[in-house]
């Protein structure tokens, strides 16, 4: 089985500071990590290459330093890792991006399974997992909790609903978003971060996927990020002496 | 520009009509008035309530009348609804934020090859553009970011449930049905059971969330907190250290990694306030409970107790009888 695993480089959460002037984002000084959900991604990749064989191939687009993230990927059992970067790929929205994973896929002849975190924490969407199926032109499912079965080019998935859990089928090739239920990663091996330390990722910039400007980076996007706020203020906080206060304040509210 | 419709997609719950889909077209119907135009409500499936969607503020109801669509599955529900969007030229569509709608969504936007901007918080149109304004928060909840989608259409978001408030319903409000017959063949994934459960609690169904986060004290008082969440007519929701550590399941965590909520009281218990969780809290009332006079949440809540969460819920539960 041949998968592909997207992963991103975001911000260490809990870093996330504003510059109390600007109001803008603090970006120096703060630690970069592997989006959390990914490295659920990667662990039943591994798995997944333990029961049927294959390959594993992790993909990211991101700054050059994104390199040291992939690093990881290949610490934990990725057999090889593909960074996009390059200018022509910077200020991406989630379509734009979503383009240029699915570009480079296509360049790395396609997959069996395409594996991605269900978000990454710096951006909170969601979004570029089920827009890389669609643009590869496979189903996906979203929010897996457990891969039950794979046979005859069929895989059986439970994913969570806002019910429960909706079991689906789903022929091969396809993309799964994964949350953190459907796995607890293992810590890299000696031997695997031995050969992550030599090993390094194959960086590809729009040329090497065949992407022209209009597809990918800023041009390619269609949304427009226009103004940045602070959200207002809280009032303040009222502190009360105890429950009773807290429940006649709140009945209070609540009547008025 | 064209002006060919605000839409609204209305998903299919297990009890009907999803209540963030009539959210919405609240929404929509002010949206629409700025902007000159109308609401549509898309719905798919063999039961679509008409009049409850006209009610709650659609001029039209666009409806693919099939009962093979009453689940909601992606890909073939993709075809249904670019095959209405590319007939009718919608302005603007907006989707309910549910885990389904945040799967849907997306593949639609990648399909009609238009922006999509998730989890959106205020919807406005720029009076000299005519353009939708997308606010959504950005970065853990520290900024606002305003988002256009200048030339692709339909301008697409999501919204998560209870963001925006029902819309009253109007009866006299008349009933407009367009039906178009399916298009699609049948999608190659194949629906197999649905379970429910415990894991399957919908935070978002809850008025009132009391929260339990590392500084609750022992399990008694997880008991305590959640027979406090009853009598105040919610349920009981944790904190990511909490879920981690397998005090409570998955589906009850909040925050930046679990769900979004915006319930009209949050009662926090020992929750310290860290940024990842108040990030996926938009409460119209914020109340913390914490034996630290320091803990950040203070600075976040409307209300602030501080005591220890067992004497507070003894005394909470006691004067609740």
């Amino acid at each position: 089985m041949k998968i592909v695993v997207c992963v991103k480089q975001v911000p260490a959460t809990g870093e996330q500071r504003l510059d109390p002037v600007t109001g803008t984002v603090i970006r120096e000084g703060v630690p970069s990590i592997l989006n959390p959900f990914d490295a659920y991604a990667l662990e039943e990749a591994v798995r997944l290459k333990e029961r049927f064989g294959g390959e594993i191939v992790a993909l990211s687009m991101g700054v050059p330093s994104a390199k040291e993230t992939l690093r990881r990927a290949l610490a934990v059992g990725a057999d090889r890792a593909i960074l996009l970067s390059g200018r022509a790929f910077a200020g991406a929205d989630t379509l734009a991006t979503a383009r240029a994973l699915s570009l480079a896929v296509c360049k790395l002849g396609g997959a069996d399974l395409v594996l991605c975190g269900r978000m990454a924490t710096d951006g909170d969407t969601a979004q570029v997992g089920p827009m890389l199926a669609e643009l590869l032109g496979v189903p996906h499912a979203a929010d897996v909790a457990h891969i039950k079965r794979v046979e005859n080019g069929r895989m059986t998935i439970a994913r969570m609903t806002d019910d429960g859990y909706r079991c689906e089928r789903l022929p091969l090739p396809a993309l799964l978003t994964v949350v953190k239920e459907i796995n607890v990663p293992r810590l890299p091996s000696v031997t695997g971060v031995l050969r992550a330390a030599r090993a390094e990722a194959t960086v590809w910039d729009a040329a090497d996927i065949g992407a022209s400007p209009e597809d990918v980076g800023q041009r390619g996007s269609r949304t427009r990020v226009v103004r940045t706020a602070r959200p207002e203020k809280k009032a303040g906080c009222r502190m009360l002496g105890g429950a009773a206060a807290l429940l006649t304040a709140l009945k209070a509210k609540g009547d008025r | 520009m064209e002006k060919n419709g605000v839409w609204v997609f209305c998903e299919n719950g297990p009890q009907g009509v999803r209540e963030v889909s009539c959210e919405l077209l609240g929404v929509a119907a002010r949206l629409a008035k700025q902007a000159g135009t109308r609401v549509i409500a898309v719905a798919l499936g063999a039961n679509a309530p008409a009049e409850e969607l006209c009610a709650r503020g659609a001029d039209e109801v666009l409806l693919v009348e099939d009962a093979a669509l009453d689940a909601p599955e992606e890909m073939r529900y993709t075809e249904e609804i670019c095959a209405l969007a590319r007939a009718f030229l919608p302005d603007i569509f907006l989707l309910g934020g549910t885990m389904f709608g945040r799967s849907l969504a997306p593949r639609l936007a990648a399909r009609l090859g238009t922006g999509l901007t998730a989890d959106c918080t205020q919807l406005e149109i720029d009076r000299e553009t005519g353009l939708l304004l997308q606010t959504r928060p950005a970065f853990g909840g520290n900024l606002l970011a305003t988002i256009l989608c200048p030339e692709a259409r339909p301008q697409m978001a999501t919204v998560r449930p209870k963001v925006f408030p029902m819309p009253a319903a109007d009866r006299t409000r008349p009933v407009r049905v367009t039906r178009r017959p399916g298009v699609a063949a049948p999608s190659p994934v194949e629906l197999l059971d649905l379970l429910r459960g415990e894991a399957g609690v919908n935070l978002a169904d809850y008025d009132v969330l009391v929260c339990v986060g590392q500084g609750i004290g022992g399990a008694e008082n997880i008991a305590r907190a959640e027979t406090l969440a009853k009598k105040l007519g919610g349920t009981l929701a944790a904190t990511r250290p909490m879920v981690d550590a397998g005090v409570l399941p998955y589906a009850r965590q909040v925050g930046q990694t679990g769900k979004s909520v915006a319930p009209k009281l949050y009662l926090a218990l020992g929750v310290s306030g860290a940024i990842q969780h108040l990030a996926g809290v938009n409460a119209e009332v914020l109340a913390a409970v914490n034996a630290d006079p320091e803990a950040p949440i203070f600075a976040h809540a409307d209300y602030g107790v501080v005591q220890d969460c067992g004497a507070f819920l003894e005394e909470a539960l006691a004067a609740l009888g």
